[in-house]
């Protein structure tokens, strides 16, 4: 029941806070959402949506940290199988 | 889809298994709450992948399966009624009430439709001046904001033929009542990450102080799951005990303020009964006052009334992880999701629908 799905905003409309409503892109699926509760979000950003409204706005450079982690982490698992 | 499809990479899931199976000396349990991870777990086989001595135990975590068979069954006599439109997210309609279900209703010619969203029943109410539309409010903080909406937009466009039957219910209480139960083998926890979008993280602070769990709120794909076990482990095995962040990408500290300012404006914390677990204090959401106006409750005088429970269904032990869905003798025997005894066997969220679905078996024996 809480799933959320990331969604990409190609166009916000409407100008009352609590009315702004966005197009939401879903991997080509494209569904309206209410922006209400992430007054800071822009097109073009991503977002998670759950029953129509948009709860958090996707932090890119925290997305990318878990792969940096992985990334490291297969580095130094190399390095230990290749060590002496 | 991005911040989908790279979070299920299978090489960099082993990788990380691979640091969990490096790290683990010890037997631990750790609970993940949300029915989202439940489902993602069960259908990714991610426990597959996990050492031996590390148990998921399945949690409370899924709105559907805990809302009380009393509620149901007043959404059940109120949406049987002629002048009313009953408006549900879809996992309800199936599950059981004491006699019947929201479907089987429908099927008698009550007018009952799913929704997506809280708003969509709004405007129901909008376009049925004539009728009586109800909104069943089902669901976790995730969802508290949504319905929170609906009840400020049908106040500010003052609809009077609009109500609420709230269900809503708190995760946060619900995991301190599993803790301090006598018989409770949780060791660490994975924390609902979309309900951490809403609320942040700070009420969990408490918990992992009092209880001394390490608790890390944690995303729903394979690779957030698998990095929250080894957050966790990484807790277990060195005696730490604290509330660390592993959807960083969705999740903030804070939470999200705005939804959360709108939840109490319109509703007050209450003592809930949960379906299979119990009364659990403050773990609910009720009206608060003006806007009990929209009390589907109060509107049509249904009143709480003790109803039993299947005497063969052993939800509640499942509900409270002391039993894994197979264990229970009625599992794919008197009970499956055609024929559901509880309503862990019908949301595709219930560890019950999870098993059934993707693990006939009993878990095989890891090589």
């Amino acid at each position: 029941m809480c799933l959320a799905i990331p969604g990409k905003i190609t166009v916000i409309s409407g100008e009352d806070p609590l009315e702004r409503v966005g197009k939401i892109d879903f991997g080509g699926i494209i569904k309206e959402a209410s922006l209400a509760f992430v007054p800071e979000a822009r097109a073009g950003d991503y977002v998670i949506v759950h029953a129509g409204f948009a709860l958090s706005r996707l932090d890119e450079d925290e997305a990318h940290k878990v792969f940096d982690y992985l990334k490291r982490m297969g580095e130094l698992s190399e390095l230990k199988e290749d060590g002496p | 889809m991005k911040y989908l499809d790279e979070y299920r990479d299978g090489e960099l899931a082993q990788r990380l298994a691979r640091e969990i199976h490096r790290l683990t000396t010890r037997p631990w349990n750790i609970m993940e709450v949300c029915g989202g991870q439940t489902h993602a777990i069960v259908k990714f086989g991610i426990d597959e992948l996990l050492p031996k001595q590390i148990s998921l135990i399945h949690g409370p975590g899924c709105p559907v399966c805990v809302t009380s068979l009393e509620i149901i069954d007043q959404a059940l006599d109120i949406a049987a009624r002629r002048d009313v439109i009953f408006t549900s997210f879809g996992d309800m309609l199936r599950v059981p009430g004491s006699t019947t279900d929201l479907l089987s209703v429908k099927a008698k010619g009550g007018d009952v439709r799913m929704v997506y969203s809280p708003l969509d029943a709004v405007k129901i109410a909008e376009q049925n001046p004539a009728k009586e539309v109800v909104f069943f409010g089902v669901g976790f903080e995730t969802t508290a904001p949504a319905t929170a909406m609906a009840i400020y937009q049908a106040a500010r466009k003052k609809l009077p033929n609009f109500s609420l039957l709230v269900a809503h219910v708190l995760v946060p209480q619900a995991m301190e009542a599993l803790l301090s139960s006598p018989k409770c083998r949780v060791q660490g926890f994975l924390a609902a990450g979309h309900v951490c979008a809403v609320m942040g993280f700070d009420e969990y602070l408490p918990i992992a102080s009092k209880y001394h769990v390490p608790i890390v709120v944690t995303g729903f794909e394979p690779l957030d799951i698998l990095q929250g076990v080894l957050m966790t482990v990484q807790q277990l095995e060195s005696g730490r005990a604290e509330v660390e962040n592993q959807y960083r990408r969705a999740v903030r500290r804070e939470g999200n303020p705005s939804a959360q300012e709108l939840i109490h404006k319109i509703f007050r914390v209450i003592p809930r009964k949960w379906r299979g677990v119990g009364e659990i204090p403050e773990s609910g959401l009720g009206l608060r006052e003006p806007y009990t106006a929209f009390d589907a409750g109060i509107r049509f005088g249904v009143s709480s009334h003790c109803v039993e429970e299947s005497p063969l269904c052993q939800s509640g032990l499942v509900l409270q992880g002391q039993i894994k869905p197979h264990e229970c003798p009625a599992f794919g025997a008197g009970c499956t999701p055609e024929h559901p005894l509880g309503a862990t066997m019908v949301s595709s969220e219930g560890a019950c629908a999870a098993y059934f679905r993707y693990r006939r078996q009993p878990e095989p024996v890891a090589a």
